[in-house]
C-alpha cells in the first residue's frame, strides 16, 4: 500500500481510541523518555497527537510521524498513569502496524521476523551456530558479569556490552518436559522465552529446580516460538499471527492449571497483547488465545500468590546485598512489584536494599536500544547509578531484558556488580 | 512559513538541536489541555539558559514575531496555542535550575522550568513549605504557575500563587531584563510590577526568574469524610464552618455522579447513595487541629451530615485524598472529551452555582459531574462528551456559556483558576466593564507595541 488515504483509513479506526487523549500532559510526569529529552513529540500526549493529526489529514510527514511513535519503549509508563485511562500500547502497536502496512518492512526486519523468528528451528539453528563463531568476534569484557564486547568496532553494535550467546540453550538440554503434577496437586505448562532460553539457560534451570522443589508438574514442549513482541512493537502483525499459531500449536492442547514464565515481556504480551491482536476472523482460536492468557503468570507471582511461599525473618538480614530492579512489564503492566521482592528474600542470605527510581525503565525497550542507542544508554546509566549507589552486589530483575540491558551497563563501567533473576537467587538456596 | 534566514538565525541563537522546524515535531506544540482547535507554530526553540532566553525574546521583537512561552502545556484555557500567523514556541523545560532556596530567609529562587512537585519536594527536604498544590503540580511548571495564578486545593488558608510571589524578573520585548519585587518581606521600590506579571498569562513579559515565599510546615493534620444526603446541607455545614471561624486547609466537594463514578472505576467504598461528600483538612499547632477536628464534626453533624469518619492514619488519610484525586480521573473516562470548567462564585452561593449546573445538565442533556473547591466557591462542572459529535457538542458550547452566565449572575467569575486564554476571553467584557478590556489593551499596547506577546489571549484580538 502507498495510498496515503488508506493508512489515514486505518488510523480513522483507531479514532475512537484515539480521542480519549484529552492532552492533560500528565504523561510528561512519567515517560522516561521525555525526562531525558524534554521533548513533547516523544512523548504520549505528543504521539498521538501525531496520529490524529496524521489520521486527520492535518499533516502528511509519515516518516516524521514514524520515527517519533518508534522512539518509545512502550514502557507503558504514561498508559498506567493516564488519568483518562487511554491504551497508550494499543494505539502505538495499531499505529506501527498501520504504518508499517503503507512503508512495508525494511529488509533487516523482514530478514529477522519472516526469515528467522517465525521458524523456530531455524531460528535455534542459527543462534547456535552463533554461539559457536562468537568468540571469533567478540570478547569477554567481564568474567563476573559473563558480558562480551565486539572485538571489531561494529558500527551497529555501537561499544555495547552484551552477555554472550549461551554455549547451550535451555532447549538444548531440556527439550522437553512432561511430568505430572506432584505434591503440589498443580501442572504448569512452562515458557521460557527466547532471552532465557538463549541468553541466559541459567534462569531457565533456575525455574524447573524450584517447580520440582515444590512438587509442581512441568510441561515443557518442544519447538516453543517466540511470544511475538518483536515483530508486534515493528507492526508486522503477519509475522505475529504467525507466531501465535505456532505457541497454541504447542500449548493449545497441553492440560495445566497455569502457564508460567520468568520473563515479564512475554507474561505482558501473552496476557494483554495476544488477547488483542490475535487476529479475530475465527472465533475458535479467540478462545483458545483467552484462554491461555488468562492462565499466564509471572513466576514470581506463581510462587507467592499460588504456591504461597513466603520468606522468613526480616529482609535486612542476610550478608548478600540484593537491590531490585522493576521491569516495566511487571510493574507498569500489572502493578507486581512484592513479588519478586519475596522471591529473593526466599534465599536466607538475601538482604534487600532499595534502589532510587527501581521502578523507572533501565532503556532496554526491545528493539529500542538497537534504534536509539544514545537514549537507552543514558537511562541505562541512570538506572546503574542507582544499583551502584546501594552498595548492592547483585541486581535481580524478573526480566532477562532488563537483565541484559543491566549487564551492558554495568559491564560498560566496569562495575562488579552480579545480574540475576530473582528464581535464581532461590534456586540457589535449594539443595 | 517562516524565512529560512529567520530559522538560521534562531539556530545561531539557541543551538541547531534546540530548534525545532520540522513538520512532525511542530505539530507537537500546537494544543494544551484545552478542548480548542490546534494551531501549528512556525517553529519551536528551547532556550538552556536565560541568557539565551533574552536574545530569543529579543529576536522576536525586532522580527516582530509572535512568541507563546509554553512551560508544559497543562493550562485549560487555550493559553500556549500559538499564534497563526508564523508563531514561535519558546519553551521553558530546560530553564530548570533551582537557583537558590533560602532556610533562614524563608524563599527561593528558580527559573520558569522548574516543575512544581519538584519545587515542592526539595522545598519540603529542607524542612520548609511550599503550599500552591495545583492538581497538575507533577509536571506543571512554576512559571505557568504564576502565569496563571494557578490554584490549588489549599487555597482556602493558605491562597493561591500570587501570595507566594515576592519577585519576578522578566524579559520585555526588545530583550530588557525587568527586575521587580525582592528577597525582603517588605519591597516597595518602584511599582508593583511582579504583581502585574501574575496572572498575565505570557502577554506582558516573558519570566526568566522568580523568587517565591515559603512557609513553615503545618506540625500536624487531620483529614475527614463528610457525608450528606442533601447537597444544601453541605454546603450549610461549609458555610457554618467558616462562620465558626475555622479554615480548614481544604474543604472539597463532590456531588453524586462524581461519587457514583469514583466509585465505579476506583471502588474505594464511597458510599453511593451519598447526595454530596466533604472532604477536609485541618492543620497545624496538634493541640489546635484536635480542637477544630471536634469542633468541624459537631458542625457537620448539627447540617445534618449523615456520617463522619476521620482518618486514623495516614493510610486512612490517604484514601481520603485518593477519592479526591480520582474524580477527574474517574470522570474522564466516561466519555472521549473532558471539558473541565471552572465558574467561581462567592461562598454562600455554591449551593446555587450546584443547582444551576444541574439543571443545565438536563436542559441540554449532557453528563456534567460537579467537584471542586467548596471552600472558595471554586466549582469545576466537568462535561463528559464528544467533541467530534458535532450536535452535541453545539449543546456542550451552549451549556459552558450558560455556566458562566449563572455565575456571573450570583456575582461569581469566568474562572476560578485555569485562566482565560483563548478560550473564554470573549466573556471578559461581560464581567468586567468595556473600560476595563480598554484601559488593558492599551497597557498591553504601551509595553508590547507590536503585539507580539502571546497574541488575542486574554484581551481577544481588537
Ligand atoms: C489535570 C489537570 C489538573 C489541573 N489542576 C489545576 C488546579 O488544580 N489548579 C489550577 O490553577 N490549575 C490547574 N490546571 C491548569 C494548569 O495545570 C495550570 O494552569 C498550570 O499553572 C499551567 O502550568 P504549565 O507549566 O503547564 O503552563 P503552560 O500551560 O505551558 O502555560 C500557561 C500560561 O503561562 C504562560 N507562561 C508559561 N511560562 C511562562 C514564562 N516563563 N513567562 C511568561 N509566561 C509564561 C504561557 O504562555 C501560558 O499562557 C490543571 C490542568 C490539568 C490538565
Ligand atoms: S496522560 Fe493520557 S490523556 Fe493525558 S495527555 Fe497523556 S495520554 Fe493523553
Ligand atoms: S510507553 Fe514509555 S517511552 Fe513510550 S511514550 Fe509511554 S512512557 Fe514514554
Amino acid at each position: 500500500m502507498a495510498d496515503l488515504r488508506e493508512l489515514q483509513q486505518l488510523l480513522l479506526d483507531i479514532d475512537d481510541q484515539l480521542a480519549t487523549c484529552m492532552r492533560c500532559g500528565m504523561c510528561q510526569a512519567v515517560c522516561p523518555i521525555y525526562a531525558e529529552t524534554g521533548r513533547e513529540p516523544l512523548v504520549a500526549r505528543g504521539k498521538i497527537a501525531l496520529l490524529e493529526h496524521l489520521g486527520h489529514d492535518m499533516l502528511r510527514d509519515v516518516d516524521g510521524v514514524k520515527d517519533r511513535l518508534e522512539t518509545c519503549l512502550l514502557c507503558g509508563a504514561c498508559a498506567a498513569n493516564c488519568p483518562s485511562g487511554v491504551k497508550v500500547l494499543d494505539i502505538f502497536i495499531k499505529a506501527r502496524a498501520a504504518i508499517n502496512t503503507f512503508k512495508g518492512l525494511s529488509p533487516i526486519q523482514k530478514l529477522i521476523f519472516r526469515g528467522m523468528l517465525v521458524h523456530p528451528d531455524r531460528f535455534n539453528a542459527l543462534a547456535s551456530l552463533g554461539s559457536k563463531f562468537q568468540d571469533l568476534f567478540v570478547k569477554p569484557a567481564s568474567e563476573m558479569l559473563g558480558s562480551s564486547c565486539s572485538r571489531i568496532p561494529l558500527e551497529a553494535l555501537g561499544g555495547r556490552h552484551f552477555p554472550a550467546l549461551a554455549k547451550r540453550p535451555l532447549h538444548a538440554d531440556v527439550p522437553r518436559l512432561d511430568t505430572p503434577a506432584g505434591t503440589s496437586g498443580i501442572r504448569v505448562a512452562f515458557f521460557p522465552g527466547c532471552l532465557v532460553d538463549k541468553l541466559f539457560p541459567r534462569v531457565g534451570h533456575a525455574v524447573i529446580k524450584v517447580l520440582k522443589h515444590h512438587g509442581v508438574g512441568i510441561f515443557l514442549p518442544d519447538h516453543q516460538a517466540c511470544c511475538g513482541i518483536p515483530a508486534l512493537s515493528s507492526g508486522d502483525l503477519r509475522s505475529f499471527n504467525d507466531l501465535l499459531d505456532k505457541n497454541l500449536g504447542c500449548f493449545g492442547r497441553g492440560e495445566f492449571d497455569y502457564l508460567v514464565t520468568p520473563c515479564a515481556t512475554c507474561t505482558a504480551t501473552i496476557k494483554k497483547f495476544w488477547p488483542v491482536f490475535a487476529d479475530s476472523a475465527d472465533a475458535g482460536r479467540q478462545a483458545a488465545v483467552a484462554a491461555i492468557a488468562a492462565k499466564t503468570l509471572d513466576i514470581n507471582v506463581f510462587l507467592t500468590d499460588i504456591l504461597k511461599v513466603r520468606p522468613e525473618g526480616l529482609s535486612s538480614h542476610g550478608r548478600r546485598k540484593v537491590t531490585i530492579h522493576d521491569p516495566c512489564h511487571l510493574k507498569r503492566s500489572f502493578g507486581i512489584a512484592a513479588q519478586p521482592r519475596m522471591v529473593a528474600r526466599l534465599n536466607p542470605e538475601v538482604a534487600l536494599v532499595e534502589m532510587k527510581d527501581a521502578d523507572v525503565c533501565c532503556g532496554c525497550g526491545g528493539s529500542f536500544t538497537l534504534l536509539h542507542y544514545d537514549i537507552a544508554a543514558k537511562l541505562g546509566q541512570h538506572k546503574r547509578d542507582h544499583i551502584v549507589a546501594t552498595g548492592a552486589d547483585t541486581v535481580a530483575t524478573g526480566c532477562p531484558a532488563c537483565m541484559l540491558q543491566i549487564t551492558d551497563m554495568l559491564s560498560r563501567s566496569g562495575d562488579r556488580v552480579a545480574v540475576r533473576h530473582p528464581v535464581e537467587l532461590y534456586a540457589e538456596a535449594l539443595e | 512559513m517562516l524565512k529560512p534566514v529567520l530559522i538560521e538565525q534562531f539556530k545561531a541563537i539557541a543551538g541547531a538541536s534546540n530548534v525545532m522546524d520540522s513538520e512532525a515535531d511542530r505539530h507537537c506544540y500546537a494544543y494544551d489541555a484545552a478542548v480548542l482547535q490546534p494551531v501549528v507554530p512556525a517553529l519551536v526553540v528551547r532556550p538552556e539558559t536565560t541568557e539565551v532566553l533574552g536574545r530569543v525574546v529579543k529576536f522576536c521583537g525586532d522580527n516582530g514575531l509572535p512568541l507563546t512561552v509554553r512551560g508544559s502545556g497543562t493550562n485549560l484555557s487555550g493559553g500556549t496555542i500559538p499564534d497563526p500567523r508564523d508563531g514561535i514556541v519558546v519553551l521553558t523545560n530546560a530553564l530548570n535550575r533551582i537557583i537558590e532556596i533560602n532556610e533562614d530567609d524563608m524563599y527561593a529562587v528558580v527559573e520558569p522550568g522548574v516543575v512544581t512537585a519538584r519545587f515542592a519536594a526539595e522545598v519540603e527536604s529542607r524542612g520548609l513549605f511550599y503550599p500552591p498544590d495545583p492538581a497538575s503540580l507533577s509536571v506543571s511548571t512554576l512559571g505557568g504557575n504564576v502565569a496563571e495564578n494557578a490554584g490549588g486545593l489549599r487555597g482556602l488558608k493558605y491562597g493561591v500563587t500570587k501570595n507566594y510571589v515576592m519577585g519576578v524578573n522578566f524579559f520585555d520585548t526588545t530583550g530588557e531584563k525587568i527586575i521587580s519585587g525582592g528577597r525582603t518581606v517588605k519591597c516597595v521600590t518602584g511599582l508593583n510590577l511582579s504583581a502585574l506579571m501574575v496572572g498575565s498569562e505570557g502577554t506582558l513579559g516573558v519570566f526568566s526568574e522568580i523568587i517565591l515565599k515559603l512557609v513553615p510546615p503545618p506540625a500536624a493534620n487531620q483529614a475527614m469524610m463528610v457525608l450528606f444526603d442533601d447537597t444544601a446541607k453541605a454546603s450549610q455545614a461549609v458555610a457554618d464552618i467558616i462562620a465558626n471561624r475555622i479554615v480548614p486547609c481544604t474543604l472539597e466537594f463532590l456531588d453524586n455522579f462524581t461519587i457514583r463514578t469514583v466509585e465505579d472505576y476506583a471502588k474505594a467504598g464511597l458510599p453511593v447513595d451519598a447526595q454530596a461528600l466533604l472532604l477536609i483538612e485541618v492543620d497545624g499547632h496538634p493541640a489546635q487541629v484536635a480542637d477544630e477536628a471536634a469542633q468541624v464534626e459537631t458542625i457537620c453533624k448539627k447540617s445534618g451530615a449523615t456520617g463522619v469518619q476521620l482518618a486514623r492514619s495516614i493510610e486512612e488519610r490517604d484514601k481520603v485524598w485518593a477519592a479526591r484525586r480520582a474524580a477527574l480521573s474517574a470522570l474522564a473516562r466516561l466519555r472521549p472529551t473532558t471539558v473541565l470548567e471552572d465558574a467561581t462564585v462567592p461562598r454562600s452561593q455554591f449551593p446555587a452555582m450546584i443547582r444551576a449546573v444541574e439543571t443545565i445538565a438536563a436542559k441540554y442533556d449532557l453528563l456534567i459531574g460537579s467537584f471542586g473547591h467548596a471552600g472558595d466557591g471554586n466549582l469545576h462542572p466537568t462535561i463528559l462528551t464528544d467533541r467530534r459529535d458535532e450536535k452535541e457538542y453545539a449543546r456542550v458550547e451552549a451549556a459552558v456559556d450558560e455556566i458562566f452566565e449563572v455565575a456571573l449572575g450570583l456575582g461569581g467569575t469566568l474562572s476560578g483558576e485555569h485562566g482565560i486564554g483563548l478560550a473564554k476571553s470573549k466573556w471578559m467584557e461581560k464581567e468586567t466593564s468595556r473600560g476595563t478590556i480598554l484601559y488593558s489593551r492599551r497597557l498591553k499596547k504601551a509595553l508590547d507595541p507590536k503585539n507580539i506577546l502571546n497574541p488575542g489571549k486574554i484581551l481577544g484580538r481588537e
